[in-house]
């Protein structure tokens, strides 16, 4: 393992020199309120560079190559779209120059949120979400005005077993209260029980369209007709937007409010765990509770609006992760409708080609045709071999492991995503590997069980870390 | 143009292999009703040629000036090893480092980020960064919530508007109370907040140095916090500060957060900026957000891993510490970076910028600009005159942002400005500005 | 297989109860729980004197990817809680039914032993995957 960069500390080695202005200070800060010096490392530019490089070199990443990860969307990131995120124009713009000045970027901002709208159906977006979750929080947000406003006490949301982490916690953080829907053997939620949930208390149902073991809920049209005529709202997580984007809108689905992720549909990289970007988005009646500010086009010229008395107020600091928004602008003007419609075409023909290949081999506990991604499980892999050994087996052979242990209700669930970008061969070299594991797996498990072999480090002792929490580097 | 490399050929194989004649076959489980064959309403296509041109065009309706505007977004000297080094792929194309064997790259910088977040703010623990400023105050009021079980927050009105205004809309959503502290000559201890500070109060939040650019008592704060049995959080949103001033851990703050765009990330209008929460260690079990921890591998070797992940949403669900899921981890990549190369000169660097406000305000108070606070200050300052609100229309023309008007944010300041110096408005900058005023 | 002693009380929660004398229960999480729940890493423990019910909860285990609440299998006041388990853990694992115990309750009516399952109970209860 490389040393961190605390580890290559010299006295005397860091060279980095501040402008010399020749300006003296008139205003001399008292010392009570100064520190005596800053404790950072004392390192070069040389090591500095060389520490980072090698740092990188111990991290996969999609250039690497397919990157599985289930309901992440990792697909690839085009170039022209990092070049044009860092023109100085957009990156040296100051958040409040005030909008004459910022003209380009604020139609940029509009723009994309008409786009959007096209593609889902949604009257209005809001780019200020920072990411999924935070985008969920604003629309449950939305929810509790909503109800708030028409003087409506309803204190619940249904959410479905299969439903993301997120969106329990994000509903938790608005004060509503939790109803669990069940899936049924099939998938789709379970509509007797769902039904049974709905009265006058439920404020809303949140799903993830399609759902989290990668299948549309063929009764999406029933669930938003039972949900309205209670006068609840529907409520779409767009995580795995890829899957329908150009093919099918959320709004004829029967969604109220929507978010996106653009870091998943549209194409912006994940930065090892972030920025995202995660713009909601709202029918008609809902635009008025958008957060602040909002931007306005009238006559070609772009503004801030706040002067939005039913809003639910401000959500970031700023609007957002604008330059992540940027470059999902710039890759939906690339794509064009064709381009934009076969994302949904071929990340589903993809998933279905791996389903089919590999459900001869392994066990695939819902036999549907799924969309971009679907679910296997470990069930009848030889000798014991579990999805965690076969998850870290799959790096030996240069691949990132698919989503592992979730959904939930898929006891050692594998969700395979390998979205529209992977070529066929691609798809094959990775069923081949799958098939060569699966043969490990009874001629020789101990290989499996010991993986990853090489890898930069071997498997890592979690449990260790989580009984004596280390958190930060110490002398 | 598109990224997909399939070709008609491999389409027809693939659908053999699975079953089916056409593609919109695969599509059968969403009712036909809703599947039009009209494709989105969308511009045609372009070539990356095109693009390029065409987001030139946008990039030209944007006009960068001379500015004296800070408010929460810092214009400082990037070194060029910070963007070099951060443009590498294997660190922007990876996910969140779910298999720590292959991600132990983004895992040892988030090690380091909680590191450098600790000795810079004085804190015990850190984590792998948040959102933004105004959401890192907001989470650290809900996590002073879940500590002591009060229910209220008091704010001081020297805390950044914007973040005073998110922390509003969380406390409206949470149903915790939000209550907001006047000032007294520019910093936060008053009579107002002392008479507001009663049990009920979880969390005192201020901001340093505050929004005017006043530096705050922060030890004063603390023991009148403490003495009520609340919690102090200190939010920092020009952290190049910390090069200079004594950190909020040894005046007594309980929780620190706050921005770190100043530390190698661009303004980029907004976003993404880096925010971060650092916390003594008593509130290791609710802290928001990912967590890195040391351990070891099968072959004893040292290596890093996510930890604590119980706290989190993917396991908790409804009683996790935060929904948050992703975060601003390559922000944090570059300011681990860019304080690597500034390493201890960021007191020099601080002090610089210190200087250059205290020149503009020499220079300003020229031609009739008076400072509105008689406190020590660090990079911004308060100037009042008559023609505060006009400044902005005339100066824009000739290429500066002359700062920020404050009368739409404080009624009591009409006629003042906020204005801003780094080491990035040089003294000709400041001569040439002075010039024209 | 996992050891289920014949001389303790159990809850469908797969806490177990032993009677110290005859108003003093010690409870902690049985053999099957801590295998369900693979190496533990953190014990949340109750606050001493706190009153508490039976069925509510009391206490938190954790191991790296799941938590599980533990709840109060009879109604009472928490007399001691298992200080060791801050610093080890791992106790809950290796020794569920001894120096893993959780805490020690004051039981405010002794009749709410009855309600719980005594060991073939707790077996059937186990093999029937509740």
């Amino acid at each position: 393992m490389t040393k961190l960069i605390f580890e290559k500390h010299g006295k005397g080695k860091n060279k980095f020199r501040v402008p010399d202005f020749g300006v003296k200070d008139n205003d001399v800060i008292p010392d009570k309120f100064k520190n005596s010096s800053v404790d950072l490392p004392d390192v070069n530019e040389v090591d500095v560079v060389r520490h980072y490089t090698n740092l990188s070199s111990l991290n996969f990443g999609v250039d690497r190559a397919m990157y599985p990860l289930g309901s992440c969307t990792m697909k690839h990131n085009p170039r022209i779209n990092e070049k044009i995120s860092s023109l100085m124009q957009f990156s040296a713009l100051h958040p409040m120059c005030g909008d004459t000045l910022s003209q380009g970027a604020l139609q940029v901002i509009h723009e994309l949120s008409v786009y959007l709208s096209a593609i889902t159906g949604m009257s209005a977006f809001s780019l200020a979400p920072a990411a999924g979750s935070h985008g969920e929080l604003t629309g449950v947000m939305i929810i509790k005005k909503y109800f708030e406003e028409i003087g409506e006490k309803r204190d619940k949301i249904i959410i479905p077993d299969s439903a993301h982490g997120t969106n329990p916690a994000s509903v938790a953080m608005c004060g509503f209260k939790i109803l669990e829907a069940p899936s049924n053997q099939e998938g789709d939620v379970d509509l007797d029980k769902l039904s049974g949930m709905i009265d006058g208390s439920v404020a809303a149902m949140m799903l993830t369209s399609p759902n989290t073991l990668g299948l549309f809920d063929r009764n999406i049209l029933k669930i938003s007709e039972m949900l309205h005529a209670n006068g609840s709202v529907f409520y779409a997580d767009g995580a795995n937007l890829n899957a329908v984007i150009g093919t099918a809108r959320m709004k004829d689905m029967g969604f109220d409010i929507m978010h996106i992720n653009l870091h998943k549909t549209f194409s912006t990289p994940h930065g090892g765990g972030g920025p995202g970007s995660g713009p909601v988005g709202v029918v008609e009646k809902f635009v008025k509770y958008l957060p602040v500010p909002f931007v306005r086009e009238e006559g070609g010229k772009y503004a801030l609006d706040y002067n939005r008395p039913d809003s639910i107020g401000r959500v970031h600091s700023f609007y957002g992760n604008f330059l992540v928004a940027l470059k999902s602008y710039a890759y939906i003007r690339t794509l064009g409708p064709e381009g934009i419609r076969d994302i949904s075409r071929i990340s589903v023909l993809n998933a279905n080609y791996l389903r089919s290949r590999l459900m001869k081999e392994f066990n695939l506990p819902i036999n549907r045709t799924c969309m971009h991604e679907f679910v296997l499980n470990d069930k009848d892999i030889p000798n014991h071999v579990t999805t965690n050994d076969l998850a870290k087996r799959l790096l030996d052979y240069g691949y990132h492991a698919p989503t592992v242990y979730f959904p939930l209700l898929i006891p050692g669930a594998m969700m395979i995503e390998p979205t529209e970008t992977e070529g066929k061969d691609s798809l094959d070299e990775f069923v081949d590997a799958m098939i060569k594991i699966k043969k490990e797996a009874s001629d020789n498990p101990e290989i499996i069980l010991g993986a990853p072999h090489t890898t930069p480090v071997r498997r890592v002792d979690a449990v260790a870390a989580a009984r004596n929490p280390i958190l930060k580097w110490q002398e | 143009m598109s990224y997909i490399s399939i070709t008609e050929d491999e389409i027809k194989i693939m659908l053999g292999e699975i079953g089916v004649d056409s593609i919109d076959d695969l599509f059968a489980d969403i009712p036909k009703s809703i599947r039009p064959d009209k494709k989105p309403d969308l511009p045609s296509p372009l070539s990356e040629q095109e693009l390029s041109f065409h987001i030139g065009n946008l990039a030209e309706k944007n006009r960068i000036h001379t500015s004296f505007i800070g408010a929460g977004s810092y214009n400082h000297y990037i070194p060029a090893a910070v963007d070099h080094l951060s443009s590498r792929s294997e660190f922007f194309t990876a996910y969140t480092p779910y298999q720590p064997e292959v991600s132990q790259g983004t895992l040892a910088v988030i090690f380091e980020f909680q590191t450098m977040i600790c000795k810079l703010t004085g804190m015990d623990v850190a984590n792998a960064s948040m959102y933004d400023g105004a959401t890192s105050v907001a989470e650290s009021v809900l996590m002073s919530i879940r500590a002591n079980k009060k229910n209220k927050v008091l704010i001081s009105r020297t805390v950044h508007p914007h973040y005073r205004d998110v922390l509003k809309t969380y406390c409206w959503a949470s149903g915790i109370g939000y209550l907001e502290a006047d000032f007294s000559d520019g910093s936060s201890p008053s009579d107002d907040l002392k008479k507001k500070l009663d049990n009920d109060v979880s969390a005192v939040v201020v901001q340093n140095p505050n929004f005017f650019g006043v530096i705050e008592d922060i030890d004063e704060i603390a023991s009148l916090t403490h003495g009520n049995n609340s919690n102090l959080i200190v939010t920092v949103n020009e952290p190049v500060s910390l090069g200079l001033l004594k950190n909020p851990g040894n005046s007594g703050a309980d929780i620190v957060c706050g921005d770190a765009q100043a530390f190698g990330n661009p303004m980029g209008f907004g976003g993404p900026i880096l925010g971060f929460i650092s916390a003594k260690k008593e509130f290791l079990r609710m802290m928001p957000g990912r967590l890195t921890g040391k351990t070891t591998d099968l072959d004893g070797k040292t290596c890093y891993v996510l930890t604590l992940q119980t706290r989190e949403q993917h396991i908790r669900r409804e009683r996790a510490t935060s929904n948050i899921c992703s975060n601003q981890a390559l922000c944090a990549l570059r300011s681990v970076i860019y304080l690597s190369i500034v390493g201890p000169r960021l007191r020099e660097l601080a002090d610089l910028n210190h200087r250059m406000a205290s020149y503009l305000k020499a220079r300003l108070s020229e031609k009739g600009f008076t400072p509105v606070f008689e406190r020590p200050f660090f990079n911004e300052i308060v100037m009042r005159h008559k023609t505060a609100d006009k400044l902005d229309h005339w100066l824009k023309d000739l290429g500066y942002i002359p700062g920020l008007y404050l009368g739409g944010h404080y009624k009591e300041l009409k006629d003042c400005v906020l204005f801003c110096a780094t080491e990035m408005t040089s003294k000709s900058d400041i001569d040439n500005f002075i010039k024209h005023i | 297989m996992s050891l289920i002693p014949d001389d303790l009380k159990y809850t469908k929660d797969h806490e177990w109860v032993r009677m110290e004398t005859d108003l003093i229960a010690c409870c902690g999480i049985t053999d099957h729980a801590q295998e369900m729940l693979t190496d533990i890493v953190f014990v949340e423990l109750p606050e001493i004197n706190a009153e508490v019910k039976s069925g509510e909860q009391i206490a938190v285990v954790e191991s790296v990817k799941a938590v599980s609440d533990v709840f109060s299998p009879v109604s009472g006041r928490i007399l001691e809680i298992n200080k060791t388990l801050e610093d080890s853990p791992e106790l809950v694992n290796t020794s569920p039914y001894g120096e893993g115990w959780i805490c020690k309750i004051e039981i405010k009516n002794p009749r709410e032993m009855n309600d719980l399952m005594d060991a073939s109970a707790y077996n059937s209860h186990v093999e029937a995957g509740d």
